[in-house]
């Protein structure tokens, strides 16, 4: 592992020489910040709390073509993914996200999209020092400057980042940029250390998940599900946003000649999800598609990959239009066990 | 792209159709080279026809069919509507298989009842002619077979001749409501099943169909002593890749379409009852 200090003033310079990648960072995108790609010349400053929708779309596009074809033709073109990515200064929760649904993408077959992606993908963290009002990532595995999933983590020590390389990857991030970069000394290290650990005590809301992911079979009929779903609208907010969300529907859509398949980000929190063609919905109300968001989040991916599939980001409970928060859910979890 | 891109099709011909009901069809499909893949009874594959989409389908013949695959599909939804109006020699999209298929080592030497209801007949179907195809590894062969009404029933033909024919094989058809001309049983399909009073000695039964007559056909081989590991069914799910990562068929922790879609009844019991 190589630690490097790169002086604020050369950020721009930084972003510069990345050129000939693509770069995503956040940007303001109305009211909110949204990952978009840096334009030419430009280096957005890495001031902001998160992005109101999670970067994972780097890694799983929102909307991902598989096949072009035309009417009429039997013709079919797959489109070629070769465009090497940065994604520069991400949470640590949401690069951990990635990491979390990489477990699935791979498991079993690779997932030719996800996988390929990830190879062409470069994540470069930023450590949080100020916490929002929802996070709660040290509950759930993670903390304010995590690694896990993330080629390089940057910290703000005020003047300068400190850059930590963790991959190969990251390790030539730093080869490419050296010039602009000078060695990280103890002392920058033992600074590092008291930014995370202050930004560890700013972290207000905290999560018990202790006998959650074995308990959760106990209470499939329990009255709390019907309790913590009355008041969902269905909106799939909290699923679209969620960084560890990672269903996917599949369509063809046609625009005059031209047709493509593709995949999209789709939720288990809409009915038609798992509805069965002949009407019959395995999931009929808000009530079982709830539970089984829990469910999948807390209990099965536990089973399968031995890790809660959240991550603590509390996109969902901030921007839940009928104020629906995860952690109290996991609380009455808890209180029902 | 990676060399294989498991979620893209291969392409098919349609070799011909044969209209089964109002409703149903079977189309006999063929790769470049003969079969697209091998498989086992009980597997799924998609099928699609750009632009108007993929949908997944159990296969209906046999694996010892060498020809071709076989689906029968019920023109329910918007694929399956596209599916009905194709002519022979047109191209589609396959891919597959997927999902585990039926335990046929472990069935061998025993009995067999199948309980298949409406188009539920078709990935027994596959299995059926698997046994028979491997007569000397099973014991007894009954199937139970019904539909709403005898135009409903697919496979009319086969089902009454050919595999009634089979030795140490019985054949028991029912449909909902009398009909003109149905000299045959009248009533519901687990209704049949616990009048026809199968003992479980050696048996193991497999059941597909609408899920309200499996729940009930369940029901019924519990009164008649089966015991949960005794029963097989297969499971229909919405889904849209097939190989475990788009999140919807789901029963828990384990995906249809990867550990499925045969389950024993012990199996299922150990799993929430969404389906």
């Amino acid at each position: 592992m190589s630690a490097m200090l790169l002086n604020k003033e050369k950020w721009p310079e930084f972003v510069k020489m990345l050129a000939g990648k693509k770069v995503l960072a956040p940007q303001a995108d109305g009211d909110a910040m949204r990952f978009a790609a840096v334009a030419e010349g430009e280096a957005p400053a890495l001031d902001y709390n998160n992005t109101r929708v999670p970067p994972k779309g780097a890694l799983f596009p929102q909307t991902e073509t598989m096949l072009k074809f035309q009417s009429g033709s039997e013709q079919v073109e797959e489109p070629q993914l070769d465009q090497e990515t940065v994604v520069l200064g991400l949470r640590p929760c949401d690069a951990r996200a990635m990491a979390i649904v990489e477990k699935l993408f791979k498991w079993d077959i690779d997932d030719p999209y996800f996988v390929r992606r990830r190879d062409l993908t470069t994540l470069v963290g930023l450590a949080c020092i100020e916490p929002g009002m929802n996070c709660f990532c040290s509950s759930v595995g993670g903390g304010p400057a995590s690694t896990e999933g993330l080629d390089m983590l940057m910290v703000d020590l005020g003047e300068n980042y400190l850059l930590e390389a963790f991959t190969e990857k990251g390790e030539a991030l730093l080869a490419e940029t050296k010039d602009l970069l000078e060695e990280a000394g103890d002392v920058q290290l033992k600074e590092k250390e008291k930014v995370v650990g202050d930004a560890e005590q700013k972290i207000k809301r905290k999560v018990d998940t202790e006998g959650v992911p074995e308990g959760l079979p106990g209470l499939w009929e329990d009255p709390l599900w019907q309790k913590v779903s009355a008041s969902c609208l269905g909106c799939g907010t909290c699923t679209y946003l969620c960084p560890t969300c990672h269903c996917f529907d599949i369509q063809d859509e046609t625009e005059g000649f031209d047709a493509r398949r593709c995949r999209m980000w789709d939720s288990c929190m809409f009915d038609e999800y798992t509805m069965h063609t002949s009407g019959h919905n395995p999931r009929p109300t808000r009530r079982e598609r709830t539970r089984n968001r829990i469910n999948h989040k807390y209990g099965y991916y536990v089973d399968k990959f031995d890790v809660i599939a959240c991550v603590g980001c509390g996109r969902c409970t901030n921007l839940c239009p009928v104020n629906i928060d995860i952690i109290e859910t996991i609380r009455q979890v808890k209180e029902a066990l | 792209m990676s060399s294989v891109n498991v979620l893209l099709p291969q392409q098919a011909t349609i070799l011909d159709i044969t209209e089964e009901t109002p409703d149903i069809k079977t189309l006999r499909v063929v790769g470049k080279e003969g079969l697209p893949f091998d498989f086992m009874p009980g597997q799924c594959a998609m099928l699609s026809i750009p632009p108007v989409g993929e949908a997944i389908f159990s296969i209906t013949s046999s694996p010892t069919c060498r020809e071709c695959l076989e689906f029968s599909i019920k023109d329910v939804g918007k694929v399956s509507s596209a599916l009905h109006s194709v002519v022979p020699g047109q191209q589609i999209g396959i891919r597959g298989p997927y999902g585990n298929g039926f335990p046929v080592d472990e069935m061998k030497g025993k009995d067999l009842l199948f309980i298949g209801g409406g188009i539920g007949l078709a990935p027994l179907r596959s299995l059926i002619g698997y046994c028979f195809a491997h007569r000397e590894d099973y014991g007894k062969i009954d199937i139970v077979y019904g539909a709403r009404s005898p135009a409903d029933l697919i496979r009319k033909s086969e089902v009454q001749e050919s595999w009634a024919e089979e030795p140490n094989t019985d054949v028991h058809l029912t449909v909902d409501a009398e009909f003109p001309g149905w000299d045959k049983n009248v009533g519901f399909v687990p209704t049949y099943v616990s009048d026809l009073g199968f003992k479980p000695e050696n048996k193991i039964a497999i059941t597909c169909g609408p899920p309200i007559m499996i729940k009930f056909v369940l029901q019924a081989l519990e009164k008649l002593n089966f015991t949960p590991d005794q029963v097989i069914t297969t499971l229909e799910m919405r889904m849209k890749c097939g190989v475990g990562k788009c999140g919807r068929c789901n029963l828990g922790p384990v995906y249809v379409c990867k550990d499925g879609p045969v389950f024993t009844l012990e199996e299922l019991n150990a799993l929430p009852a969404e389906y």
